[in-house]
């Protein structure tokens, strides 16, 4: 077999391309989401938030209303709920976020439980991206292209608020509003990623193109354009690997992301654990006269 | 010394709890344009603090501050408030340059996707020539010395065009040179008729920085004349000092809660420790 074949062969199949168009979505929303999630520090906030909006999301399908609509009421509770008990008890952040998403995740899987068909919902939760439909690539395009025109436009504003929101505050914008938008833009990714490799990989989609990334450069621009296309780059792999070793594909998509982040960490030009290395031992030998 | 003596920061009887703790205990204050007013206290004292109350990140519990005569969220949309934080407030590893963070300056002036107007780049480049950072406009922020990193966001609030400008703590991590520069730099903008309040433990730079000085622990215990408020007495009470020999203390064993009268400055490492103001809430 040719290697145009590797690559074509799969195209033959519907189901095959429209899992690669949702993913490359997905991924490029996500991805393009994680390079502020990393530098705000919300990494765990995300892994809090994609799982939270689990019981959102079955109670959208039972009322037949958007999952994105059940998705952000359930964000924002989250987050709401984490910020209480943070803030008005003993109980330090990290207990706090992880009370709240697994209790609401739990609650989620009781109501898929007494949900009469089981079969969508259950994709929810570990993804189901070869059987993804034309309504479904729809909806999912339709809520990833919000979510990146959110992003894209007001890029600088939420740069600034990562970086220093006493000045964001000082020049008369609101920190509050950037970091609330950050977490709506945050549910509605959720969404659109839970559909393509579930509840539980959505979180590696939203953590580990930013920190590649970052890894790669010290330009937050260039971060915006290098973690979306190499978590494309990777669904592509991920999903073409998957057709031919016959395994499951949200899982191949996310091992994927994993190696292409070790293999930043290792050889990152700057900041790869090589490159830092080598540099440090240049600085050691040009510091002592005579050495080589 | 400008005609007008309308103050344009102007703080009435303040008081802010953190939980049990109290922060601010009543402090009024009234810091003048065209003047560089330092503001002298120990860590705890509650600089930070009532530098979060000017900016409006903390709500006081009593009392009121008036920006330009004017409530402060109204001066902040209207650009007149530049700050210059804590070095220990910045992520220094943040991937921007140096000219991306000097043109967050201008994002208040900017339409919704603040993208740059030659205006912008213009008003940059200049702040970032006033501040002798020109050469260094596209290094990544941390790879800067403490000194130039302070400049580097002194020039923020020039690219701003701020009218008054709080700088907390900019001579902690900093060596003599860039401390020069930046005393320097705060006179001139001063003379543009700026109002520059300045939080420092430094007491050897007050004198060469400040027109005048005010005392802080938890409410204003002196407010005047650089010389005046250098007296032994007023520091003694200030930093809460038993033994006063009638000299500058000097930092000597330098506990956190002693004034800094100019101890080891460092401009190479990156990162240099700086004692730590109180949290915000």
């Amino acid at each position: 077999m040719s290697p145009a074949d590797l690559l074509l062969e799969p195209l033959q199949y519907d189901f095959m391309v429209r899992a690669i168009v949702t993913t490359v979505i997905a991924a490029v929303v996500c991805a393009l989401l994680s390079c502020w999630l990393v530098l705000v520090g919300w990494s765990l906030m995300g892994d809090a938030v994609s799982h939270a909006v689990l019981p959102g999301v079955v109670l959208a399908y039972v009322l037949g209303a958007p999952f994105a609509v059940g998705a952000l009421v359930f964000g924002f509770l989250a987050v709401a709920l984490i910020g209480a008990i943070r803030g008005t008890s003993r109980v330090k952040e990290d207990a706090a976020i992880g009370i709240v998403f697994t209790t609401l995740f739990a609650l989620g899987l009781v109501l898929i439980s007494v949900t009469p068909s089981q079969t969508d919902l259950n994709h929810i939760i570990f993804g189901n991206i070869l059987g993804v439909s034309e309504a479904d690539l729809l909806q999912i395009a339709v809520l990833a292209a919000i979510a990146f025109s959110v992003l894209v436009v007001k890029r600088r504003d939420l740069t600034l608020y990562a970086f220093d929101r006493m000045h964001a505050h000082a020049i008369g914008l609101s920190p509050r509003f950037l970091g609330a938008l950050l977490l709506g833009v945050l549910a509605l990714t959720a969404v659109v990623a839970l559909q393509v490799v579930g509840v539980i990989l959505v979180v590696a989609m939203l953590i580990i193109p930013g920190a590649t990334a970052y890894l790669l450069t010290d330009r937050f621009g260039r971060m915006l354009v290098i973690a979306p296309a190499l978590s494309a780059a990777c669904s592509v792999v991920g999903i073409y690997l998957s057709y031919w070793l016959d395994a499951a594909s949200g899982g191949l998509v996310v091992v994927a992301q994993g190696a292409a982040f070790a293999v930043a960490y290792l050889f990152a030009p700057r900041h790869g654990l090589l490159g830092t290395r080598l540099a440090a031992g240049r600085r050691r030998i040009g510091s002592r006269p005579g050495a080589l | 010394m400008t005609a007008t003596t309308i103050p344009t920061i102007q703080v009435d009887d303040v008081v802010v709890r953190y939980g049990e703790v109290l922060a601010l205990d009543g402090v009024s204050l009234r810091v003048r344009p065209g003047r560089v007013t330092g503001l002298i206290g120990m860590n705890g004292s509650g600089k930070s603090t009532l530098f979060k109350t000017v900016m409006g990140m903390v709500r006081p519990d009593r009392g009121r501050v008036l920006l330009d005569g004017a409530e402060p969220a109204a001066a902040r949309r209207r650009g007149l408030v530049g700050y210059v934080p804590q070095s220990e407030e910045v992520d220094w590893a943040f991937p921007v340059s140096v000219r991306d963070v000097v043109m967050m300056g201008r994002y208040g002036r900017q339409g919704l996707t603040r993208r740059p107007r030659p205006a912008d780049h213009a008003a940059v480049a200049d702040a970032l020539g006033r501040v002798e950072l020109a050469d260094y406009a596209d290094r990544q922020i941390g790879q800067l010395s403490g000194g130039q990193r302070k400049r580097a966001f002194v020039a923020r609030g020039i690219a701003q065009d701020a009218r008054m400008l709080l700088l907390d703590e900019p001579f902690a991590g900093v060596d003599k040179r860039s401390e020069a520069t930046i005393v320097r730099l705060l006179r001139e903008l001063a003379d543009d008729g700026r109002t520059v309040l300045v939080s420092t433990h430094d007491l050897h730079a007050l004198p060469r920085l400040a027109d005048e000085a005010a005392l802080l622990l938890r409410r204003v215990l002196f407010h005047g004349e650089v010389s005046e408020a250098l007296r032994p007495e007023n520091l003694a009470r200030t930093f809460g000092l038993d033994a006063v020999d009638g000299s500058v203390p000097d930092g000597g064993e330098s506990g956190a809660d002693q004034p800094d009268v100019g101890g080891p400055a460092d401009d190479v490492l990156p990162d240099a420790p700086a004692s730590r103001e109180e949290e915000s809430a």
